[in-house]
């Protein structure tokens, strides 16, 4: 169960963690309670998987370059072909899709050259042709997503 | 540009700041660096857009946003940077981006995904990208994930039936 503490954590922290020497600290300040219950209020949403983590977000094509990547795979070969493109380390998303375009997964690669390279080899290794989507431009502002936590 | 310690320092971070009184100095220690430092660059990685955030980044499955659309929109050209933006401030939508289309096939130039509790709420969302776009919405779709082969996150299993513009 989340408790309110909790869901001031998650609503108020997406964005703006201080950056100072005792950020916990600063935090239980602003909402009145001790460090100590912010950081075991933060473990327990770790520890139960309502936050993945604290951290710098980074937006797509900043470090490295991505490109999701769709693919048409008849349903018989869908898990093989996607196992082994799941294997490469340079993939990091790889969903099944209800679509005739059925597999769609994002590669991550330091440049353009390695981006290809790796597109190549999927191409070799699956038999089947990828059809590339790179982001041309981002439209999200990212201020953190609104949660409604009422009933969660 | 973002020089070695830069990227020290992300790498260091994408597994979540520590849970201690003074992570950023935890940080610091194994790079041999100092707090200040450490604070220092992620300002200013976060002033030049390299970080786009700092904060605790949510598991929305596990907060019961266990339904997700990836829509796709095909919208002419001219007007992709002003719908797109549009799009990408409506507060369901976690990505929203411009792709090339690959025509005959692939007709659609905008993704935005899109999250909700139940698939009606997903389905009020997709609606309401559908009205804003209006007669600019040349013709759309929305791909749900039936499965998710690699990585943890959102899926959903049934399929939103209509997302093409009113026609009279």
């Amino acid at each position: 169960m989340l408790s309110p503490l909790h869901k001031q954590l998650l609503n108020d922290y997406q964005h703006d963690f201080p950056l100072s020497a005792r950020p916990y600290q600063d935090i239980a300040e602003q909402l009145g309670v001790s460090e100590a219950a912010v950081l075991t209020a933060f473990n327990e949403l770790n520890d139960n998987g309502f936050i993945s983590r604290i951290g710098p977000v980074i937006p797509p094509n900043h470090i490295g370059i991505s490109a999701l990547v769709a693919m048409a795979v008849p349903e018989t070969q869908l898990q093989a072909v996607a196992d082994k493109i799941s294997a490469y380390p340079e993939v990091n998303h790889n969903y099944e899709r209800e679509h005739r375009l059925n597999l769609w997964f994002v590669v991550i690669a330091n440049d353009t050259e390695h981006l290809h390279a790796v597109i190549k080899s999927i191409e070799q290794d699956t038999g089947y042709p990828a059809m590339l989507l790179p982001m041309l431009d981002d439209f999200f502002i990212d201020l953190g997503f609104k949660l409604e936590l009422n009933h969660a | 540009m973002l020089d070695d310690i830069d990227r020290q320092i992300i790498q260091a971070t994408q597994t979540g700041l520590p849970l201690t009184p003074q992570p950023y100095q935890t940080i610091a220690e194994p790079l041999g660096l100092t707090a200040n430092e450490v604070m220092a660059r992620l300002t200013a990685m976060q002033n030049d857009g390299i970080i786009r955030r700092i904060g605790a980044v949510p598991n929305h499955y596990k907060l019961g946003y266990r339904f997700n659309g990836m829509t796709v929109w095909n919208i002419p050209d001219e007007f992709i940077d002003e719908l797109g933006q549009k799009v990408g401030q409506l507060d369901f939508v976690s990505h929203c981006y411009h792709r090339p289309r690959h025509p005959p096939e692939w007709l659609y130039n905008l993704f935005a995904m899109v999250h909700g509790k139940s698939q009606q709420a997903v389905d009020a969302q997709i609606q309401q990208i559908a009205e804003l776009l209006g007669d600019y919405n040349l013709g759309c779709d929305v791909l749900y994930s039936s499965k998710i082969l690699k990585k943890t996150g959102f899926q959903s299993s049934k399929k939103f039936k209509d997302c093409r513009p009113v026609t009279d």
